[in-house]
Parts: C-alpha cells; sequence; structure tokens
C-alpha cells in the first residue's frame, strides 16, 4: 500500500544530536505520511531509540528540525505538554505507575492532562482493554501482570490519549520469548487500523510485515530507506547485508 | 501504705500534672513533625534541583542542623535569636521553631533519597503522557516516593519526639520536667520515687511512640496489595 501521497505528518530535517562530543545522530532526514508505519532498524548504538526519544523531546537536539503537522519541535517555546499528547510513546521497560491499578494508569493522561469526562474515557479504555484481550485486569496492579501484559496496558495508556503518531522503542525487547507475539500482535492490529507509527525493534520477521518502509540507520547516519521486501531480500547497502546476516544462522 | 512507692503517682495532682506535661511534649513533637513534614517535602523537591546552587544551599542548610547540637539550636534562638533581634519568643515556640527546622532538614534529605531512588523511566513515562512538572511530582513521583520514605520518615519523627526533651532546658515544662518536680519534692518521704515516676514517663513515651510505628506498620502492608 502506498501512502507516499497521504499528508505529511512528521518531517524530520537534518536532524543532528550529539552527547557532550560524541555525534549520535548525524544528518537524519526523513518524512513520515499518515497512516504510514516505519521500522527503524539497526545495530546497538547506531541512535535508533535516541531517534524516536528526540521526537517526543526526551532529548534535545542540536541541529536540524522537526515539524510535526507543520509546526517546529525545536526551540525552548515548544508546548511539549500538548505535543506529547498527540505523539503517544511506549518504552522497553512498559514504564507503568505501580502504585496505580491498571485503569488509573490509563485514566491519568486523558482525565488529569487532558480533562476529558470520566464516563467518556472510561468507555474508551474498556473497549481498548477488549481489543488486547485484558478487560479482566482493569483493577490489577501492574505488578500482577506479566511482561507482555504490562507492555499491551502500556500501549493501551498510550492509545487512550488519541495520539497521531505512536512511537515504540524497543517494545518487546525486556520480554520472554512466548510474550513477545501477544505484544507485536497488538502492534500490527493498530497499523491495519491505520495508525501512523515509528517502530524501533529487532524482530525482524515483525518488522517485516508491519513496516511500510524500513529505514536502516548506522552510526547515526541513514544508511538505507526502502520497502521491506527490497530490504530483506536485496539491501543496496553493504553495511545492511553484514546487520541481516547477523540474523542468519 | 508508706512504703509502697507507686503511690506517689496518685497523690495530690501528680497525675493530672504528668499528662500536662506530656501534652506539652506531644504538643510540640507532633506540631514540629507536621511542619517539618511540609517543609521537607519542599526541600527533598529542592535538592533534586538541577540548580548547583540550590543544590549547596540545601546542602549546606541539611549540614548546619547536623553538625550543630540541636541543644545549642534551642540556645541559639532562644537566647541569641530573641536578643539580637530585641523580641522575645517563649520557650514553647523557640521549641517548635527549632525542630521543624531540624525535621524539615532531615526529612529534606530523606524525601530527596526517596525521589533519587525511584526509576528515571518512571519520569519519562509521566512526561510522554503529557504531563506537566507539577503533575508528574503530584501524580507519578511523590506518591512513590511517600511510599519508599515512610520507615525513615518515622524513624525521625520518634527522634523527633525523643528529642523534645531537651526544651527543659530553656525553661519549658515537659513532662521530664513535671517529673523531676515531683522527684524533688517526694524523695525524702518515699526513696523510690524517682523509679515510679521515670517508670511512668518511660511509660507515656512508648504510648506516644508506639502508635507512630504501628502506623507506619499498617501503612506498609496496606500499600503492599
Amino acid at each position: 500500500m502506498n501512502k507516499e501521497n497521504h499528508q505529511v505528518l512528521l518531517e524530520i530535517k537534518d536532524l543532528h544530536k550529539e552527547y557532550d562530543t560524541r555525534t549520535v545522530l548525524d544528518g537524519i532526514h526523513l518524512r513520515v505520511h499518515k497512516g504510514e508505519v516505519i521500522v527503524v532498524l539497526g545495530p546497538s548504538g547506531c541512535g535508533k531509540s535516541t531517534l524516536l526519544r528526540c521526537l517526543n523531546g526526551l532529548e534535545s537536539i542540536q541541529g536540524g528540525d522537526i515539524q510535526f503537522n507543520g509546526e517546529s519541535l525545536v526551540g525552548s517555546n515548544v508546548n511539549w505538554q500538548k505535543t506529547r499528547q498527540k505523539i503517544g510513546m511506549v518504552f522497553q521497560n512498559y514504564d507503568l505507575f505501580p502504585h496505580m491499578t491498571v485503569i488509573e494508569n490509563i485514566l491519568l493522561g486523558p482525565i488529569k492532562v487532558q480533562k476529558r469526562e470520566k464516563k467518556e474515557v472510561m468507555e474508551q479504555a474498556t473497549q481498548l482493554l477488549e481489543r488486547v484481550g485484558l478487560s479482566d485486569r482493569k483493577d490489577s496492579y501492574p505488578r500482577q501482570l506479566s511482561g507482555g501484559q504490562k507492555q499491551r496496558i502500556a500501549i493501551v495508556r498510550a492509545l487512550c490519549m488519541n495520539p497521531e503518531i505512536m512511537l515504540f522503542d524497543e517494545v518487546t525487547a525486556a520480554l520472554d520469548p512466548e510474550m513477545v507475539r501477544e505484544v507485536l500482535d497488538v502492534i500490527l492490529g493498530l497499523a491495519k487500523q491505520g495508525m501512523t507509527m515509528m517502530i524501533v525493534t529487532h524482530e525482524m520477521g515483525f518488522a517485516q510485515a508491519v513496516a511500510d518502509r524500513i529505514l536502516f540507520i548506522d552510526e547515526g547516519k541513514v544508511c538505507e530507506m526502502s520497502e521491506p521486501k527490497e530490504f530483506f531480500t536485496n539491501p543496496k547497502t553493504e553495511r545492511a547485508q553484514q546487520f541481516l546476516n547477523i540474523f542468519q544462522f | 501504705m508508706q512504703n509502697l512507692g507507686i503511690n506517689v503517682l496518685f497523690e495530690g495532682t501528680t497525675l493530672q500534672r504528668l499528662f500536662e506535661g506530656l501534652m506539652m511534649t506531644a504538643g510540640i513533637a507532633f506540631l514540629s513533625i507536621i511542619i517539618g513534614s511540609f517543609l521537607g517535602v519542599g526541600m527533598g523537591l529542592l535538592r533534586t534541583s538541577k540548580s548547583k546552587v540550590v543544590q549547596f544551599i540545601c546542602r549546606f542548610y541539611l549540614e548546619v542542623f547536623r553538625i550543630i547540637p540541636i541543644l545549642v539550636w534551642l540556645f541559639i534562638v532562644y537566647f541569641g535569636v530573641t536578643n539580637a533581634l530585641d523580641i522575645h519568643l517563649d520557650g514553647e515556640i523557640v521549641a517548635v521553631i527549632v525542630f521543624s527546622l531540624w525535621g524539615a532538614a532531615e526529612m529534606g534529605d530523606i524525601v530527596r533519597g526517596a525521589l533519587e531512588s525511584l526509576p528515571k523511566h518512571q519520569i519519562e513515562s509521566g512526561k510522554a503522557i503529557g504531563l506537566s512538572f507539577w503533575g508528574l511530582y503530584r501524580y507519578v513521583l511523590i506518591p512513590q516516593a511517600v511510599r519508599r520514605m515512610l520507615p525513615g520518615a518515622i524513624n525521625l519523627s520518634t527522634r523527633m519526639v525523643k528529642t523534645t526533651s531537651l526544651v527543659v532546658m530553656i525553661g519549658v515544662i515537659d513532662v521530664v520536667k513535671v517529673g523531676q518536680q515531683i522527684i524533688e519534692r517526694s524523695v525524702i518521704k518515699v526513696p523510690t520515687a524517682s523509679f515510679w515516676v521515670y517508670g511512668l514517663i518511660f511509660i507515656l513515651y512508648f504510648i506516644i511512640c508506639y502508635p507512630l510505628s504501628t502506623l507506619s506498620k499498617k501503612l506498609e502492608a496496606k500499600w503492599e496489595n
């Protein structure tokens, strides 16, 4: 499915990110269209997680521009509180708030930040929980859940804010193998519904299944940007070939 | 009945006076614990500030209270500050001021420790759902920090209750002072008076402090679920 004609939701121009003197991202360009799923691949430490974190204002950037819905996210007058409501993010360590039940975790943002009606949010939360198959765990505490369940709740928590784009930062990396699938299925479901997403992952099969485009980053630079089929069968750069070989025994 | 020393406790207004002394002790202690806790939370937040200047000032404040004995603080404020500013402050007021400031310093350190022990991810996932700085503290960080700091805070509170016995030195009639007065009056007639009076005071301190540690156990058990 070609989504290149869709409206551009997120545009990254010549993004530079440095920690002290070390360059982490070195001139990244990317356009994310509405409904598009971009999977970001690359070796450890190549800057792919940092890229996602920059998009959500969790990291400062040293150069370039990020535009979300045509508005720049660079500079000191960005209203991150407002922007983050539209850019959902799920982390590797499924950071639910341990002192709150599942439903309290989900309702916190919509009610306290977005000031929405409890009844309406509750309905949405119940639907979302049903969709990820966890409606019976509404009143559980995070520690009573498995890793996979926690991660699905974290996804629901982000979705309940009605974001326009979702960022997934290695969401299955901390999970036991048998729990990876249940989380990936939820993300696949989101892709089918047309959610715009940027996904950092090490699950190659999943990447191929879910992605509209693969962004391959190495040493802070975009090495390759292609459709998944092409990337996995016929990578253009040597670096990408080497990377893919690691995953084959 | 002459040789039953315990009767010393039931003569005249002895019990009533001891009770009044106890109220003074408990009053100073609880008022200081409450004021100190509120100031301490603010102090703890300041101590996690990124500003080096703020950090230094807070750290200095804490060390000043740790290094100088509380008794000296009581003297400084009761005699020194009142003299310098040419005002009069009752011993009770001075006691509450000093204990509150001490409580704030120590509580600030406990709050800081609890906040810093929280995983960094909690801050990030709070930010990611659009929480403001205050929202983040109010809904995510402080509720979790309170659970972690409870044992230390209760320990500090009982220490504050016990240290109030120093207020005698600035003329406040607390439960220990009342006890001394009673013993002095009756020790010739009843040689064992100090045993009974201090024995009762021991029990009275226990009565103040025990509910605190029970409360802490209850809360810990509650939050465990």
